[in-house]
């Protein structure tokens, strides 16, 4: 026996780490067939790792005080080694997690990775996602440029919006009257322990209950129901490691070359990913002339401002917007399709996907635009196509004209 | 198969549209020649940064030290381009207090480190050539992209007097095109070279690594490159097993 | 070298250099991350401005007095020595630590009885070399307090510590070596640059 397998045999005693390694890689069978969307799972924990490490390197030089924090970041640009590196990379890789957040949700709409028996999978993962808005929206504070100033100010206000409580529950958030000092020492231990934590312990959960039920595949059926009699294992299963963790190399090689292609030539990103105004300190008697939020918010955004006020209150827009995203949790439950994948759904579903998506990027538009009369019907009737979407799937998907699903994975 | 493809293409059409539809400006700008790499230009605009501008505006986020990147010697800094600090690993402070500031031009003057970053190049270009005579205002100045702008026209000795044409647009009156009433010491094009300078200077001010930054990307996306290749083809000799 | 896996040939010895080709890029790839994310944490632009060398004008300081200047934010002193001082150096190395300052706590062009460039101007760290308090100067030859055969010096507070004129440690104290003798160089009669070794160019734009 080699020094090698006797120190495993001796850990193993106290700690299963060959049985970890074999359930979660080398005898995790995963199906045969995945293809391009199913690069984004691995991605975004790659992108949490960047998250992670770069957010604890820019911790050592930022400084969260009202008077200091927005030259911290310059300082962090211009006289700490590499700063400049650390923060492009944490700036780029924030809104690089929301792209690849929403086509890992997506994907997860054209196959119905949501379907029974992987409900829980989706719950985390909209927990996942609900809790990276809420860091990226504490992060977007740090700056204490004007745009991050006048973005917390709007965002907490929706919360004044609440009846009876809601002006005590915003100065409450605030710590103060206004977006303040006390304000962003708070943003900034949300933004660097809590949310983290919660994020870590999301994805971990996330990822047992994934493994526990096995992935769902391009074809929505599942590979468990064919097993080699002699070994159990599914006939259309491969193991994760090798098969999938060196595809999964490739796909992170081929999304590097996108990340280092902005963060290298437009880390602003046209003033996508770094907003123009946001090079200008947080003045609390200024506010700029038009405030839009970060594109990943802009489709709850553009919601938010489509509903009209009622009884002279904001309050429905905010509901309609909190709405909006508690809806996805449903999801298992509204869909009563016989098939998962799109590929044997009807024409009705993959109507319906189709206008879900451009309402959904058509949002996202209209919210980066200033509200005019115009802008405000067409986000009206997108946001009408979006509730729909998930209000009147339990009767278009039962009545939808499904192919029948094969019995082995294709392709 | 085809939906998706359908899909994909809006997902990449809709932000070029975005693209193309942001910035409304009102006034037209006029493109700013920045050369973030041409040295010269760059010391020139050093020189009229800390002539003209850093009296009133602070850069206190830029060492004097950083100047060196610009192919200056610590002699040449501190001999030309050093007149309000002692080391040159001071920032560039401004002697004016904010409240002074406020006293003399109704508002501070902002910090200027990263004003390329905010207000963008074009902006600053048209901005500082954008200067005419309007007596109604305290300083006798106005501008032609900033209305009713606190700051004087500080390179008047330069760019000389220009006065405003007027046309008419509906009720209002709108300044077309700016003439030269009273000329300075140089003539408009080696004015606007001399702005182009400075402006070019301020983004390179916005920014000091963005030279080594895209420098270093080449670099990154070769690597890149190769790890792609040798990824590549571990992937394909693994997925033998499975075809 | 081949085996057979699900009924075809693999080439055991293609994968295993494909692997090993992947593992070298992707260690040079999380190499190239970590190296800007260690050197982040060297002293930014600002403390090495902080931390450049201090000029200091020494045409003030009369003989027998201690100026003291703040480099990378500790107490330096010069001492400009008067010629009886400097007599006293040499007699009493027996009751000294490390007379010959054999200890590397000082630049080579120090290492010598006065340890210092010129033998009048003294330029030491003035921290003490046992925990770090300050001592002060007792300059008095024969003080009250430290005894009558003393020479003039440094007193450390905290813990009783002695040093001669040459920052030179005596034997029994706490303090285990001389004062430190930080690089410096005399730019002209009258300024003295502390920080920069002579001949050495001067350092302070490195790095910007």
């Amino acid at each position: 026996m080699s020094a090698m397998q006797k120190l495993m045999g001796w850990i193993d005693d106290r700690f299963p780490l060959t049985a970890t390694y074999k359930a979660h890689l080398s005898e995790y069978y995963a199906p045969k067939n995945f293809n391009f969307w199913y690069f984004f799972g691995s991605l975004a924990l790659l992108v949490l790792v960047i998250q992670i490490v770069t957010g604890i390197f820019l911790t050592m030089n930022y400084k969260p005080d009202s008077e200091l924090a927005f030259l911290s970041v310059e300082y962090i640009m211009r006289d700490v080694e590499w700063g400049w590196l650390i923060r492009y990379m944490h700036s780029t890789g924030a809104s690089m997690f929301f792209v690849v957040v929403y086509l890992h949700m997506f994907r997860g709409l054209m196959y119905g990775s949501y379907r029974k028996p992987r409900e829980l999978i989706w719950i985390f993962g909209v927990l996942i996602y609900l809790a990276l808005m809420a860091e990226a929206f504490l992060g977007y504070l740090l700056p204490w440029g004007q745009m991050s100033y006048w973005g917390a100010q709007v965002i907490v206000n929706l919360f004044a919006a609440v009846p009876f409580i809601g002006e005590d529950l915003s100065i409450w958030i605030r710590g103060d009257y206004v977006i303040s000092d006390a304000t962003l020492n708070r943003f900034f231990a949300f933004h660097v322990i809590a949310l983290p934590l919660v994020l870590i312990a999301l994805v971990v959960v996330h990822l047992v209950a994934l493994h526990e039920v096995g992935s769902n595949n391009p074809d929505g059926v599942e590979i468990k129901k064919h097993k080699d009699p002699k070994t159990g294992i599914p006939l259309d299963g491969i193991p994760f490691h090798p098969y999938y963790t060196v595809k999964d190399i490739v796909g992170v090689v081929v999304f590097l070359m996108v990340f280092s292609a902005i963060l290298f030539f437009a880390p602003a990103m046209g003033g996508y990913f770094l907003e123009a105004a946001n090079f200008v300190p947080a003045d609390p008697l200024k506010t700029p002339e038009h405030i839009a939020p970060l594109w990943y918010f802009t489709p709850f955004y553009a919601i938010l401002r489509a509903v009209p006020p009622m009884f002279g209150s904001q309050f429905p827009g905010v509901v309609a917007m909190g709405l909006s995203i508690v809806l996805l949790f449903f999801l298992p439950w509204l869909d009563r399709s016989k098939v998962k994948s799109i590929r044997y759904r009807g024409p009705i579903y993959k109507i319906a996907l189709a206008l879900f998506i451009v309402a959904f990027i058509g949002l996202g538009y209209l919210g980066l635009l200033p509200a005019t009369p115009i802008a405000t019907i067409f986000a009206q009737v997108f946001s009408v196509i979006y509730f729909l979407f998930f209000l009147l799937m339990p009767w278009y998907t039962s009545i939808d004209k499904t192919k029948p699903e094969p019995e082995r994975v294709t392709g | 198969m085809k939906r998706m493809k359908n899909l994909l293409f809006l997902l990449a059409v809709v932000p070029a549209i975005a693209l193309a539809a942001g910035g409304g400006h009102s006034v037209p700008l006029d493109k700013a020649p920045v050369n973030p790499g041409d040295m010269e230009s760059l010391q020139r605009g050093a020189r009229m940064f800390v002539n003209f501008c850093l009296n009133c505006h602070s850069a206190a986020a830029m060492r004097y030290s950083r100047l060196a990147d610009l192919g200056l010697t610590e002699e040449q800094i501190k001999a030309n381009l050093m007149f309000a600090a002692e080391k040159p690993g001071e920032t560039m402070k401004v002697g004016m207090t904010k409240s002074d500031g406020k006293v003399f031009f109704g508002a501070t003057p902002p910090d200027l480190s990263v004003i390329a970053r905010s207000r963008g190049a074009d902006w600053l270009y048209t901005y500082l050539r954008g200067f005419y005579r309007d007596d109604s205002r305290a300083t006798g100045w106005n501008n032609t992209v900033f209305d009713k702008v606190g700051m004087p026209h500080v390179m008047w000795s330069l760019q000389g007097e220009m006065v405003p044409v007027y046309r008419k647009e509906g009720e209002h009156e709108v300044v077309e095109r700016l003439v030269l009433a009273k000329p300075g010491s140089v003539t408009l094009a080696e004015y606007d070279s001399m702005v182009g300078d400075l402006v070019n200077y301020l983004v390179w001010m916005g920014e000091p690594a963005q030279v080594q930054r895209k420098q270093l990307g080449v670099a990154v996306l070769i690597f890149l490159g190769i790890f792609f290749v040798v990824a590549y083809y571990l992937k394909k000799e693994y997925w033998k097993d499975v075809h | 070298m081949s085996q057979e896996v699900e009924g075809h040939q693999v080439d055991v010895r293609k994968r295993k250099f494909l692997i090993a080709a992947t593992s070298a890029v992707g260690g040079v790839a999380v190499a190239g991350v970590a190296i800007p994310l260690v050197v982040s944490m060297q002293p930014s632009a600002r403390a090495r401005a902080a931390g450049a060398p201090v000029e200091v004008d020494i045409s003030k300081v009369e003989p027998g007095m201690l100026l003291t200047v703040e480099w990378r934010g500790k107490p330096v002193w010069i001492v400009n020595r008067t010629p009886e001082m400097l007599d006293l150096l040499g007699k009493h190395d027996d009751k000294l630590a490390d007379p010959k300052s054999d200890m590397p706590q000082q630049p080579d062009y120090c290492k010598n009885p006065t340890r210092s460039i010129k033998p009048e101007y003294l330029v030491a760290v003035g921290i003490c070399t046992h925990l770090g308090c300050s001592p002060t100067y007792r300059k008095e030859i024969g003080a009250a307090d430290l005894g009558a055969d003393w020479p003039g010096g440094f007193f450390c507070p905290c813990h009783g510590s002695r040093f001669d004129l040459a920052a030179r440690v005596y034997k029994g104290v706490p303090a285990p070596t001389n004062l430190v003798i930080p690089p410096h160089q005399f730019v002209s009669d009258a300024k003295l640059l502390i920080g920069v070794d002579p001949q050495q160019k001067d350092h302070r734009l490195q790095g910007s």
